[in-house]
């Protein structure tokens, strides 16, 4: 006796799907890399680095209020935490405005570059924090973060690896500086350089 | 990038029915692409402009990677489409040549991305 052949209820997916699929990101990895090289388009965000920038003026002058370096810490870390939320809101809303993926391509080897040395960053603090280290840690904060914007920065658009140059000068200098420089180079890198590089990128490359 | 051959695929823009789009199979959709940008070098092209108030020629040249003969036959094939707008000056005795996107080309990048983005959640879907 002969069966009827069963007819499934969902639909087998074609054997083009994940090839259409494939396709289809890689057409749009490949007009997100055109533009990045075109040199005028960057997922990072000018707008939230200048926010982040004001944020960190005015969180240097709440910190230098501070009695204990323990309490300004702890003020900073707050923008540490706060900070790169802020930037990915902005990433997504340029990305969003620009109808741009995200994290394709540049965009994920952006985050991927830029990740570990805030990572070693994090590491470092709870380190020199438990030595007794305070007075290493803005110098540290500053040559890490520029290291990580370098770094993420060698797939985007020229002007923010040289942020990043930046930023890891503003660390050798907070390392041999005096101690009692620190919350203001702190306060100038973090704050200034953010709205000095912020402005020009968001002007020029698409927000 | 896209050095072999010239322009093979003549197609015109076919549809812009996104609400119809939606309805239809991955595959069908990838057939309603627009395929006079969906050829590598013309899609690169209109990307670079996209974000470029213009580019030279040479600029162009520089960044696809490509020959000054396959760069020409892609660009008029843009320009007949009313994608792109040439303009030709001189710059001392040596002529330049500037592109920028038109506002029909930048409408047909934002179909293409919408179409490529449909086409990726349409797989997903199933």
């Amino acid at each position: 006796m002969r069966m009827t052949s069963v007819r499934p209820l969902r639909p087998t997916p074609s054997k083009d799907t994940p090839a259409l699929h494939a396709r289809a990101m890689d057409n749009l990895a490949f007009i997100r890399n055109t533009m990045e090289a075109a040199g005028a388009f960057t997922a990072v965000s000018g707008w939230g680095m200048v926010a982040i920038g004001v944020l960190s003026m005015i969180v240097a002058f709440v910190a230098a209020q501070q009695n204990t370096e323990t309490g300004a810490m702890s003020i900073w870390l707050a923008l540490a935490v706060f900070s790169p939320l802020l930037m990915i809101w902005a990433m997504v809303r340029k990305a969003r405005a620009a109808n741009m993926p995200l994290l394709s391509g540049p965009g994920r080897k952006f985050v991927l570059s830029f990740s570990p040395p805030m990572a070693v960053g994090a590491l470092l603090t709870l380190v020199l924090f438990r030595a007794g280290l305070m007075e290493a840690i803005p110098g540290v904060w500053l040559l890490l973060y520029g290291t990580a914007v370098v770094a993420g920065g060698a797939f985007s658009v020229k002007i923010v690896p040289v942020m990043g140059l930046c930023f890891m000068a503003a660390g050798v200098i907070a390392l041999f500086a005096p101690v009692v420089w620190a919350p203001w180079i702190m306060g100038a890198a973090f704050g200034g350089l953010h709205i000095a590089f912020g402005i020009p990128i968001a002007r020029r490359h698409g927000g | 990038m896209a050095k072999n051959g010239a322009a093979r695929d003549d197609a015109r823009p076919q549809t812009h029915m996104k609400g119809a789009a939606v309805r239809r199979s991955p595959a069908r959709k990838a057939e309603e692409l627009d395929r006079l940008i969906h050829e590598r070098l013309r899609l690169g092209i209109v990307s670079a402009l996209a974000v470029n108030d213009s580019l030279s020629f040479s600029d162009l040249k520089k960044l696809m990677n490509t020959t000054d003969g396959n760069l020409s036959v892609h660009a008029r094939k843009l320009e007949e489409a009313e994608y792109i707008a040439c303009t030709k000056s001189f710059e001392g005795r040596m002529p330049k040549t500037q592109y920028r996107l038109t506002a029909a080309g930048r409408r047909a990048l934002e179909r293409y991305l919408d179409h490529m983005e449909a086409l990726i959640r349409a797989t997903r879907d199933r």
